[in-house]
């Protein structure tokens, strides 16, 4: 007997690698790449997201039958925005000084299309308990794409992965200088646009 | 004084390009621009609909949310400013019904042209992004409005710029899990280091 059902395992596994939010939905890249430039920021960006995500399905499937198909957008939206708000206020009361670094980035949660897209396209039809695992997948598969990116930056950006030093001094000493493009912009597109190519030739799918 | 509003528009539409440098407004830029005269339109109401909620989210922050901003009520200790993100996504999904209604009775071409965008734009990252920068780095409310034209004008230009490059792409040949998604990824990279060009201007 395992933990999960093998329907809710799916619903769980599938966002992660063939189903990705990020590289196959093309959901949520707006608040993605900013939060890249060091893997800890991605971190909590992706803690803050699962959070808010699995909280929005589950509370939009629990009331799907009460709310009107007319209204439907903005009862969502408040829910999400209220999840958020909260979200900051955790943040900006045990790590200030990370809600500084992620600045606007964690209200934008509230436009990322990952939660509006799942809460529309799957809360609106399906049970909690299935519409839980949908946003912890999709969540995680979110992470998962965030943390890949911003363990590429870190390294050739800083040198540092978590903080810590990766990159021998002996390297730099012998004329090894961090690559400055991977710190600013154009760096998140480009590797994002690479591992999107990986991630697509490993599950085969194609775009005409 | 008209200098420094010179100075912010310039650096709101290229130096620090809502798109390209914040990464704002992704979702709809990747899912839009396959086509150029609908980036064109979607760019255009992205431009109308942000020069309009800067300012009225910039009044509302001013006037209601601030802390102590509440004292011409009598409540000085009073603050609200954890409402800011319901606040202002409610402004803007009302604007965006507000301008609709707005053109659909003055305006019937612009709002044939513009139609299918404008409900699109409430959940567009960019305009919340907007209002949230405009908070964060304390604007005043010519500056917000400045800002958020700029901005505006700077997606504008990133979106109908991208769409020119993916109508010329059909003739190249891109390996074959590259197409869509990950060759208009790194065509961004490219464009937005273009851009980052731009910040070398004194400003």
């Amino acid at each position: 007997m395992s933990l999960l059902s093998k329907k809710s395992k799916t619903v769980l596994t599938d966002p992660l690698m063939n189903n990705n939010p990020i590289t196959f939905q093309v959901l949520g890249i707006c608040s993605a790449l900013a939060v890249t430039v060091k893997v800890d920021t991605a971190v909590i960006m992706t803690v803050a997201l699962v959070f808010v995500l699995t909280m929005s399905n589950t509370i939009i499937s629990l009331l799907r039958k009460l709310i009107p198909a007319r209204v439907r957008i903005i009862i969502m939206l408040s829910i999400i925005a209220s999840l958020v708000i909260l979200t900051d206020q955790v943040l900006k009361a045990y790590m200030y000084d990370m809600s500084k670094q992620l600045s606007v980035f964690v209200g934008l949660i509230i436009t990322n299309c990952i939660v509006m897209g799942r809460a529309e396209a799957f809360a609106m039809q399906n049970k909690p308990g299935k519409a839980f695992w949908d946003g912890l997948g999709n969540g995680l598969g979110y992470g998962l794409i965030l943390i890949a990116v911003s363990i590429f930056r870190e390294i050739l950006g800083s040198g540092t992965l978590y903080g810590f030093q990766i990159i021998p001094t002996a390297l730099y000493e012998s004329g090894y200088v961090n690559n400055g493009l991977m710190v600013l912009s154009p760096g998140a597109f480009i590797i994002l646009g690479l591992i999107i190519w990986v991630q697509r030739t490993i599950t085969n799918v194609e775009e005409d | 004084m008209l200098e420094h509003y010179i100075s912010l528009a310039t650096k709101a539409i290229f130096v620090e390009n809502i798109l390209l440098a914040y990464f704002l407004g992704m979702c709809s830029f990747l899912a839009i621009s396959k086509k150029v005269e609908t980036s064109i339109g979607l760019g255009l109401a992205v431009t109308f609909v942000l020069t309009i909620t800067s300012p009225v989210n910039w009044a509302i922050h001013h006037f209601l949310l601030q802390d102590g901003a509440l004292a011409w009520a009598g409540l000085p200790e009073v603050d609200l400013s954890y409402l800011n993100f319901i606040v202002f996504i409610a402004v803007i999904a009302a604007m965006v019904q507000l301008v609709e209604m707005i053109l659909d009775r003055f305006s019937p071409t612009l709002y044939y042209n513009l139609g299918i965008f404008l409900p699109l734009i409430a959940v567009n990252c960019a305009i919340l992004g907007g209002a949230l920068f405009l908070v964060e780095r304390d604007y005043t409310f010519m500056e917000s409005t400045v800002f958020g034209f700029g901005s505006g004008l700077g997606w504008f230009l990133a979106i109908a710029s991208m769409s020119t490059i993916r109508h010329r792409l059909r003739y190249s040949n891109v390996p074959p899990k590259l197409r869509g998604l990950g060759i208009t990824m790194l065509l961004t990279g490219l464009l937005s280091m273009a851009f980052m060009a731009f910040s070398g201007i004194d400003l």
